[in-house]
């Protein structure tokens, strides 16, 4: 199969990338050779390119383009040949026939380079999206990817003028694609199939590249070879070209590592050795790696150049279609022996780190260039020669064999199911890439949301946010910035129509927050019929007299005290001095008329609940809590930092009965009062219960010091819950105001109480169509307290803290239905998780947040919000009730049309949010949205979102599970988005063979990002995965913003390699190929932080990190990395505490030694690969995926 | 033999036995016609201070239904060894340990002058004395700072080892947990919900957690002192309690204009009562309950928290206008039957203005044997000194206090108990001498009196079932043997027997004699008793009526008048408490309380008793009157000027002065030995509170007559009741007519 990623869009970033390249690159490149060396492991070729860049980029850009183009050129053909057959030749030719369309992309990427915006513009021009195909064969990635070798073309400059041709035709590709694609912009074209294979390359390359540069050097000969390989490729007798290549491959290999064999992998490898040679990598990717997997995994690379690339696969594909094909796939047969191994282990090198990589990696020459890496390196290689070898061969069959990739590559040709087998991982669509790339192209420019129906960055991407009129990405996050203009065009495309909306998210330092509005006695101004709230949208008429509803096109009197002149464009001319008229978020001061019973509220309360049961005490956590307390106190939420929180607290203990204290400040102890009627709850006192931090603290923290004492010798083991809750409510009530309930809650509540709770664990309704009921809570009693609770603002944050099985799912109605969290603490011990427990509960008392809030989200006539997802109560399909709203909470709209959407306007969206402040102010949050309408469906495609559509699909899921066997739910998943990615094909693809994958841009990871959600533990429970797990992520998925739900389903994958400087090494994709034994590296899943250690990783990294050199005597159970006093070990711990400080819950590390028994659990979360619970791989889902979408097509 | 009256005085005073007949009529159909039936009171546990206890058990009659105690009634065989039972006439021989008797060498309870005998149980393990305060908390500033002063006062009067224990409660109920040091802990119960004893048991804690806890340690002894952290003895817990009272503070939950507090005093009971009967059944204990007004909230409600609804009056009750009125009553009933089941007593202090609901909840002071006290406020001395004197000692430093006791009655067999009235419950015991004829609280031969003061009287009324026909000998004589069990204040167990004997007459001959042993005074009050228990559990015009009839033959013109029976002018909580006091007080008390003793000081002559008449009111007198529930001192016209002048302040009138004082210094005696605490009045002519005395005074002058009587001098009552002259004229015009 190959995959043709065709990357419009990767192209114009590709432009821009020379620029953020450069910089991503030369940090990368110089300082991270190897890490470089091991991305590009798969593009090899594309590593060549990169690591001129690095040094050369600065001086070439400008000159090297010209020079780059050839080589790009050159490279193309390279990266044909590695495709498969038709290397220059083909490219060559290729040029000639796409010439027209590529030119332009490529004229697009050139001009994309150098301007960014300009690029983006162009990319919607070009394209639409970037289209992966996949030919059957083999996963072949043809991607619009010469542009993206654009990324490199830096370094094309300087490679290649040291480089003869052959380096030239090597490291252009990587470099060039970019360049080669600006330089030359009548041949890129041309060359954009082999260019896009090049581009592929060059994408991936790029990092590659550097890494092969090193490589180079040492292997000149190997460029020899690639021009070997060009050539056979060129001649496009694809066949005969890869067993050319594959002669020539292992001469060349040869060459290269020395190794003949290992050589491809060794190539990858050499990716980081050739970190030190950056002219090398070219040529040696074009050496090993040409065969295929290269190029795939360049393509994801170059994606965004595939834009132009696109085109030109497209084209490129359907001509190669017969012929490359075959060749790619025979080639890839041919090499696949080496290949897989090689790539296995090049990937996983590479993927690893750069460093690992060439540890492992069998180029010896190159690190013979990098005199640190050298040695470990070779070790590594060498294991990886002897054994890996062999090994990684048959696995690397059977992932694809076994896979039901069959159908598909069957139907095509039958030669090509063995190559199948070889599908290579590095060739399909990479989110690493992805994700480096978006960061490369847009993390310099802040992005301004003034313009309509653009995609923001991805929110791995940092960058900053201009508001010019529609609320940031921070606040609202859109699966589509282009809504198909009617129903039957969305419910062709079958794309999601929603927002994520995070009201009160919290903006970085240099953002402003959003301006506080008072329009007076009147309250806000709205509109008179839908009450929408003014803003930007709103249409002033007859000189200002009036004003138009944007979103129902009501005319409305403009109040006297709000009356204001028109300028001559109809703009009032204030409009730049009011927040209302000019941003996308501000705040309004609300009326008394927007308050409970029409009067103001009072200052909201936190009462905390804590368990003293056995359990509870026994581990600890009543302890930490009570010593926690005394100081936490200090810092509850206030909105004047310099004024103390005008927030009450209140204590409650309890076990099978409650324990209310009274610690009036007028006491000298604390006093405990025990209400045993838990049947019937009621606040046993109101003087002294709920009081002001400062006033009581005496009396506070002689109450902290003794409840530990006081229950040191408990023996009550049974715990009440619903009587908790009701206590506070009732606390709530008395007191007159909203807050929220902190509870710290141990076992299944089974003492005699309301809302008692049985042991209904029953493992054997896994997977039967009773599977759901154990999602559902288990009366009805807590549905309606929760409903009480949110009339009161009462919101409820739960902290588990269990041994057993305590029923999450039914526990969890409370806080789920009154915006609050649920944490669990399983199996909690003081001395090691008493970190991750206490930042926890930091953050949760002092995080910003509303109470007794309600959202409502008006929108354009023509759509409305149906459904909502999230932490909230709905008492009618409108107003979204939230009892408590803090900054880490989100809510997911979807959108239906209820009529047509016009092209001109667009659609609007305005989510109101009505809350009383920390501070007891009543405020309504507004956040406006415009988006784009389209007719066309290439438009829908070309503006989504990826990570925001796989949010609202998981939370759809998570909930559909409710109601649905689990199964039903997965086919259902797996059916909408080949029905989207069908469409696509049917609708927007150009024609092409109907055994080719054909992706669109934004969507490319959809299907890896699917199939993550698909494996989540939720929906595809392992043995040992726990009820009340599966129920607390459940949960926890709900209210997840985008780019937590995108961690979460897709770790972060960090090779620990240099770490000097400020920028992280670039992650490798979760899968466990790309570990290197002799790497450490870092996998952050959102909630988890796991440190795994290679079984030969270098001494002195260990030493670096853990203060000894041996493997052995690594303490798995350490919970914190030693405060060494090296750069590296200082690196790594700022690392993980800015990790930490990203998430809204705190991250546990938890150090995995290979081969220990932890590393079960650390694979889980190597998502690429099969799961134990059955879940498949990324290759093989991806041809699942593929089989689907034929047959929808047919 | 000396007179009657000696004889009466002597046997009240040795076996505080007062018989309405002191001869006994020997046939049922004579002893009916007498009226009065043979009748008697009982102060159990007279203070006789020359009767030291034995120590050693009584001997008992071996006959299974009769267990009577060896008593000197009975025929002794000093040879045999054997006595006779003067009741069953089952032939017993003694014990062993009696082997040595003679006829020279008696027991104690064999010689006649130990009629009444106390012996001490050794057996059974002394219990502690229990106090659980029950503290309204919904009152006033001033009156809750008096209340808890008065309460940290008590702490220092109780035995160190007495068990204490604090229950407060406002719209929420409060237990407070003694034992712990640092937080002060309770134990919150909501004041409207009625919870079993056993909840209340497991609500706080009380049940045995064995069940629970596997390695529960080895059932350790269930000593209650330790498993209940709510009954603390005071050595312990004397200072950690004085604070707690201390930081008592008002209900904090805030009262609306034109509400009453909410004050949940039904369930603050009930929880007092499921406490004590969880950890100390039948250990005899005293709930201390101290109310600022009605309970207004939960069970037992007795008035709804809207103030424009006033509590219930007569008027609202005579019309069934009350509407908690049944239920509150049901519900302290049962209340009251509980504690009293398990022998523990309740005391209700009321202090408010207005009525607090005691009609409703007096049967938990009846029943079980407890004080009930009544005043305006917590602040008075009239409070402070009465609940001082609930602690009062004897003269070996021992509270006047018992617990826990039963009564048994057995008579002889021409004789049948009929009932009891006093601070009793019955405890249903069959038996041979049970008549089927009930009068008060009857069908058993044994009651149970939680509590019990050395002037604790019940009164017993007997039946004569000797037929007709079948005449008892010449010289016979019937007995009676009272057999008090209870718990002495020391922790000690006791025993009292009384036996007494009187001889049978035939009415038909020896009538003369029979009407010579009448004792008025008892007979008094023995019906006087009779009519208010009726009052009480009849309905009002009947019980009057039937009065009437009574009265006819008992001249009894100010019971009538008394409150006891007559509700006008007294709230329905005034008749309660003053019913309460009138059914358990001693035969002395009991007169006064039926008739007010009024003194005349004046320069004529010594201080005098007067006729409590209308005319004894003079200028130049001060009048003392002593009603038990108050003492008034009441200076004539003249003598009211003359101190306004300030004569007792000159040397010269130093007569005046002594004279002012003699009437304060009296009422002081009596002040200082009467429980509860009289209202003291110091008032004098045309004053607002001389409306006490002119009340009491048999309105032989008032508005209608006061020309017509001339010059006679007195003062005239404003009142429309009849005189005692005229109440006479027509008794006997009725006497003369109906009688026979």
């Amino acid at each position: 199969m190959n995959v043709n990623q065709q990357t419009p869009m990767a192209s114009p970033y590709g432009p821009p990338q020379p620029g953020y390249g450069q910089p991503s690159y030369a940090p990368l490149g110089g300082g991270y050779p190897g890490p470089y060396g091991p991305y590009n492991g798969p593009a090899a070729a594309y590593q060549p390119g990169a690591p001129p860049q690095g040094p050369a980029r600065g001086p070439l850009t400008s000159a090297p383009r010209p020079v780059s183009t050839p080589q790009a050129y050159s490279q193309y053909p390279q990266g044909d040949s590695q495709n498969g057959p038709p290397p220059m030749d083909h490219s060559m030719a290729q040029p000639a026939h796409r010439s027209p369309v590529s030119q332009p992309y490529s004229q697009g990427a050139m001009n994309l380079s150098g301007p960014h915006p300009s690029y983006s513009q162009q990319y919607g021009a070009p394209p639409p999206m970037q289209q992966v195909t996949n030919q059957m064969s083999g996963m072949q990635i043809g991607s619009g990817p010469p542009t993206s070798v654009g990324p490199g073309y830096a370094h094309h400059p300087s490679t290649q003028p040291p480089i003869s041709a052959a380096y030239s035709s090597a490291a252009p590709p990587s470099y060039t694609q970019a360049p080669p694609l600006s330089a030359a912009p009548s041949q890129p074209p041309p060359p954009s199939e082999p260019a896009a294979s090049q581009p592929y390359y060059g994408g991936p390359p790029p990092p590659q590249q550097q890494p092969f540069p090193s490589a180079h050097h040492p292997s000149q000969p190997f460029v020899s070879s690639s021009p070997y390989l060009g050539p056979p490729s060129q001649p496009q007798a694809p066949p005969v070209s890869q067993q050319q290549s594959f002669p020539p491959g292992p001469p060349a290999q040869q060459p290269f590592p020395n190794s003949a064999p290992p050589p491809v992998s060794q190539a990858s490898y050499s990716g980081p050795p050739p970190l030190t040679q950056h002219s090398f990598p070219p040529s040696s990717q074009s050496g090993p790696f040409p065969p295929i997997s290269i190029s795939p995994s360049q393509y994801p690379g170059p994606q965004p150049q595939s834009q132009p690339g696109p085109p030109p696969f497209h084209s490129g594909p359907s001509p190669r279609g017969p012929v490359p094909p075959p060749s790619m796939s025979q080639q890839q047969a041919n090499h696949l022996p080496p290949g897989p191994m090689q790539q296995q282990q090049p990937p996983q090198p590479g993927m690893q780190g750069g460093y690992p990589t060439q540890q492992n990696g069998a180029f010896g020459q190159p690190r013979g260039p990098q005199p640190g890496y050298a040695g470990p390196q070779y070790p590594g290689q060498q294991n990886y020669g002897a054994g890996p070898a062999p090994a990684p061969a048959p696995p690397a069959q059977k992932r694809l064999d076994p896979d039901s990739i069959p159908s598909p590559q069957a139907s095509e040709l039958p030669a090509v199911q063995k190559s199948r087998h070889r599908i290579d991982p590095d060739a399909i669509p990479s989110p690493i890439q992805v994700i480096e790339d978006d960061r490369v192209n847009k993390s310099s420019e802040p992005f301004t949301t003034g313009v309509k129906g653009q995609a923001p960055p991805l929110v791995t991407t940092n960058f900053q946010v201009k508001d010019q009129g529609n609320a940031s990405p921070r606040f609202i996050r859109c699966t589509a910035y282009n809504m198909p203009c009617t129903a039957d065009m969305a419910k062709q495309s079958q794309v999601p129509l929603a927002a994520v909306i995070k009201p009160l998210a919290m903006l970085p330092p240099d953002e402003t927050p959003p301006y506080i509005v008072d329009h007076g006695e009147g309250g806000p101004i709205r509109c008179n019929r839908c009450k929408a709230y003014m803003c930007p949208y709103m249409q002033f008429i007859e000189g200002g007299r009036r004003f138009q509803c944007g979103f129902c096109s009501c005319v409305t009197e403009v109040p006297p005290h709000y009356f204001q002149h028109l300028d001559h464009t109809g703009k009032r001319v204030d409009c730049y001095d009011r927040p209302e008229l000019s941003q996308g978020s501000y705040e309004f001061v609300a009326t008394v008329d927007y308050c409970k019973n029409n009067k103001l509220p009072q200052p909201p309360s936190f009462i905390f609940f804590i368990d003293v049961s056995y359990n509870a005490v026994k581990s600890g956590m009543v302890n930490i809590v009570c010593q926690e307390l005394k100081t936490l106190l200090d810092y509850l939420p206030r909105e004047n930092p310099e004024a103390d929180s005008v927030v009450r607290v209140g204590f409650v203990t309890y076990n099978k009965v409650l324990h209310f204290y009274n610690v009036k400040s007028s006491l000298a102890q604390p006093q405990m009062m025990v209400v045993s009627d838990v049947s019937d709850m009621f606040l046993p006192l109101l003087d002294g219960f709920l009081v002001g931090v400062n006033d009581s603290r005496m009396v506070i923290e002689s109450l902290l010091d003794q409840i530990p004492e006081m229950f040191a010798d408990t023996r009550e083991t049974e715990t009440v819950f619903g009587p908790v809750i009701q206590a506070g409510l009732e606390a709530l009530k008395a007191a007159d105001c909203a807050g929220k309930l902190f509870v710290f809650h141990s076992t299944l509540p089974i003492a005699e109480a309301p809302g008692k709770l049985k042991n209904r664990e029953d493992k054997k309704l896994v997977g039967t169509d009773k599977e759901k009921s154990l999602f559902q809570p288990q009366s009805g009693f807590y549905s309606n307290l929760s409903k009480e609770c949110v009339a009161q603002g009462c919101c409820v944050d739960l902290f588990l803290f269990p041994n057993q099985y305590v029923d999450v799912a039914t526990l969890g109605v409370v806080p789920v239905s009154t915006g609050g969290s649920v944490y669990k603490y399983t199996y909690f011990q003081a001395e090691t998780d008493r970190e991750r427990f206490l930042n926890d509960l930091r953050r949760d008392v002092q995080k910003p947040m509303g109470f007794d809030a309600v959202m409502r989200v008006r929108t354009s006539t023509g759509i409305r919000a149906t459904d909502f997802f999230g932490s909230f109560f709905m008492s009618n399909t409108t107003d979204v009730e939230l009892a408590g709203l803090d900054c880490d909470k989100t809510v997911t709209v979807e959108f239906r049309h209820d009529d047509k959407l016009s092209e001109d306007t667009g659609a609007l969206m305005q989510c109101a949010v009505l809350y009383t402040s920390c501070s007891g102010q009543r405020r309504l949050r507004v956040h406006n949205m415009a988006v784009n309408c389209c007719s066309q469906l290439a438009d829908l495609y070309r503006n989504c979102e990826t990570d925001t559509i796989i949010n609202f699909f998981s939370k759809y899921a998570y909930r559909s599970i409710l109601n649905t066997p689990t199964k039903t739910v997965r086919d259902t998943m797996v059916n909408q988005c080949a029905q989207i990615l069908a469409c696509y094909r049917k609708n927007c693809a150009s024609p092409s063979s109907a055994g080719q994958l054909i992706l669109p841009e934004c969507m490319k990871l959809l299907p890896v990002y699917l199939n993550c959600v698909l494996k989540s533990d939720v929906l595809q429970p392992g043995a040992d995965i726990s009820l009340d797990d599966r129920a607390y992520l459940r949960q926890l998925l709900s209210c997840m913003d985008v780019s937590e739900s995108h961690i979460f389903f897709y770790p972060r994958l960090l090779p620990l390699v240099k770490l000097d400087g400020g920028s992280l090494p670039m992650a490798v994709r979760n899968s466990e190929e790309r570990l290197s034994k002799g790497g450490v590296y870092l996998l952050e899943t959102g909630l988890h932080l796991f440190l795994w250690v290679g079984a030969n990783a270098q001494q002195e990294l260990l030493s670096n990190i853990f203060g000894t050199p041996t493997f052995s005597q690594i303490d798995p159970n350490m919970t914190s990395l030693p405060e060494l006093d090296n750069p590296f070990s200082q690196r790594l711990r700022e690392i993980i505490d800015s990790f930490r400080s990203q998430r809204s819950r705190y991250m546990k590390l938890m150090v995995v030694k290979q081969e220990d028994k932890a590393e079960l659990i650390f694979k889980h979360f190597l998502c690429e690969d099969k799961s134990t619970s059955g879940g498949a791989s990324y290759v093989d889902f991806l041809c699942h995926m593929h089989k689907e979408i034929r047959q929808l097509l047919s | 033999m000396a007179t009657y009256q000696e004889f009466i005085q002597q046997n009240e005073d040795r076996d505080g036995v007062r018989f309405s007949w002191n001869l006994w009529p020997s046939s049922r159909l004579e002893a009916t016609r007498l009226v009065v039936p043979v009748s008697c009171l009982f102060t159990p546990l007279k203070e006789r201070p020359d009767l030291p206890p034995v120590q050693y058990e009584p001997v008992l009659c071996s006959r299974a239904n009769c267990k009577a105690v060896l008593n000197p009634l009975c025929q002794v065989d000093y040879r045999a060894k054997i006595w006779a039972c003067n009741f069953c006439f089952q032939r017993n021989p003694f014990p062993p340990s009696y082997a040595g008797i003679s006829d020279v060498n008696q027991p104690a309870e064999l010689m006649p002058q130990f009629s009444t005998i106390e012996y001490i149980v050794q057996r059974s393990p002394p219990n502690p004395l229990i106090f659980l305060y029950v503290v309204d908390t919904c009152l006033e500033e001033e009156d809750l700072q008096a209340l808890k002063e008065s309460l940290q006062m008590s702490l220092s009067l109780l035995p160190p080892n007495a068990l204490v224990g604090l229950i407060t409660f406002g719209r929420m109920v409060q237990v407070h947990e003694l034992s712990c040091e640092g937080i002060a802990k309770s134990y919150v119960f909501r004041g409207t919900k009625e919870l079993s004893s056993k909840q209340i048991q497991e609500m706080l804690g009380l049940t045995n957690p064995s069940a629970s806890g596997p390695q529960g340690r080895p059932a350790a002894p269930q000593d209650p002192a330790v498993t209940c952290r709510f009954l603390q003895p005071v050595h312990k817990v004397d200072m950690n309690l004085t604070d707690l009272l201390g930081e008592l503070q008002r209900d904090p939950w805030p009262v609306p204009q034109g509400k009453r507090p909410l004050r949940s005093t039904g369930i603050a009971l009930s929880i007092a009562v499921g406490l004590l009967e969880g950890t100390f059944p039948n250990t005899g204990a005293r709930v201390m309950m101290f109310m600022g007004g009605p309970p207004t909230q939960g069970p037992g409600m007795v008035v709804g928290d809207e103030l424009k609804t006033p509590i219930r009056s007569w008027h609202d009750i005579t019309k069934d206008n009350a509407r908690h009125l049944k239920k509150a009553t049901k519900y302290y009933d049962a209340l009251a039957n509980r504690a009293a089941v398990n022998g523990h007593s309740i005391d209700i202090y009321a202090c408010a203005l207005d009525q607090t609901g005691l009609l409703e909840m007096k049967c938990l002071s009846n029943l079980t044997g407890g004080h009930i006290a009544m005043g305006d406020s917590f602040n008075t001395s009239l409070f402070k000194q009465t609940f001082q004197r609930v602690f009062s000692k004897d003269h070996n430093g021992e509270f006047r206090m018992a617990f826990g006791g039963t009564l048994e009655v057995k008579a002889s067999r021409e004789l049948k108990v009929s009932g009891a009235i006093g601070p009793c419950v019955s405890l249903n015991t069959k038996g041979p001498c049970i008549s089927e004829n009930e009068v008060g609280v009857g069908g058993t031969t044994q009651w149970k009196i939680c509590s019990l003061s050395p002037s604790t009287t019940l009164a017993l009324y007997f039946e004569v079932v000797n037929q007709h026909n079948a005449p008892i000998p010449q010289g016979g004589r019937g007995a009676v043997q009272f057999v008090t069990q209870y718990q002495h204040s020391n922790t000690q167990r006791r025993i009292r027997v009384t036996t007494v004997a009187r001889n049978w007459a035939d009415a038909q001959s020896q009538i003369q004699h029979i009407e010579s042993s009448f004792d008025q005074e008892a007979s008094a009050v023995i019906m006087a008793r009779l009519g208010v228990f009726r009052a009480e559990s009849e309905e009002g015009p009947d019980v009057l009526r039937w009065l009437d009839r009574q009265l006819i033959r008992l001249f009894m013109f100010h019971l009538r008048r008394s409150p006891f029976l007559q509700v006008f002018n007294n709230s329905p909580d005034e008749c309660s408490y003053y019913r309460h006091h009138f059914v358990r007080q001693d035969l002395t008390q009991s007169l006064i309380m039926i008739q007010p003793i009024l003194y005349s000081y004046s320069f004529h002559g010594p201080p005098e008793p007067v006729l409590l008449d209308s005319g004894s009111i003079l200028p130049d007198r001060i009048l003392l009157m002593d009603t038990f529930f108050q003492l008034v001192i009441y200076h004539g016209e003249t003598i009211a000027q003359w101190r306004k002048a300030g004569y007792q302040e000159q040397p010269e009138y130093e007569n005046f002065k002594h004279l002012l004082v003699a009437p304060v210094d009296d009422a002081q005696e009596i002040l200082q030995t009467r429980f509860p605490m009289p209202r003291y009045i110091d008032t004098e002519h045309g004053g607002s509170q001389a409306r006490f005395l002119l009340s009491k005074v048999n309105p032989s002058q008032t508005h209608n007559n006061l020309y017509s009587w001339g010059q006679e001098t007195g003062a005239p009552i404003l009142t429309d009741d009849v005189s005692l002259q005229v109440f006479m004229d027509h008794l006997k015009k009725l006497a003369v007519s109906s009688a026979a």
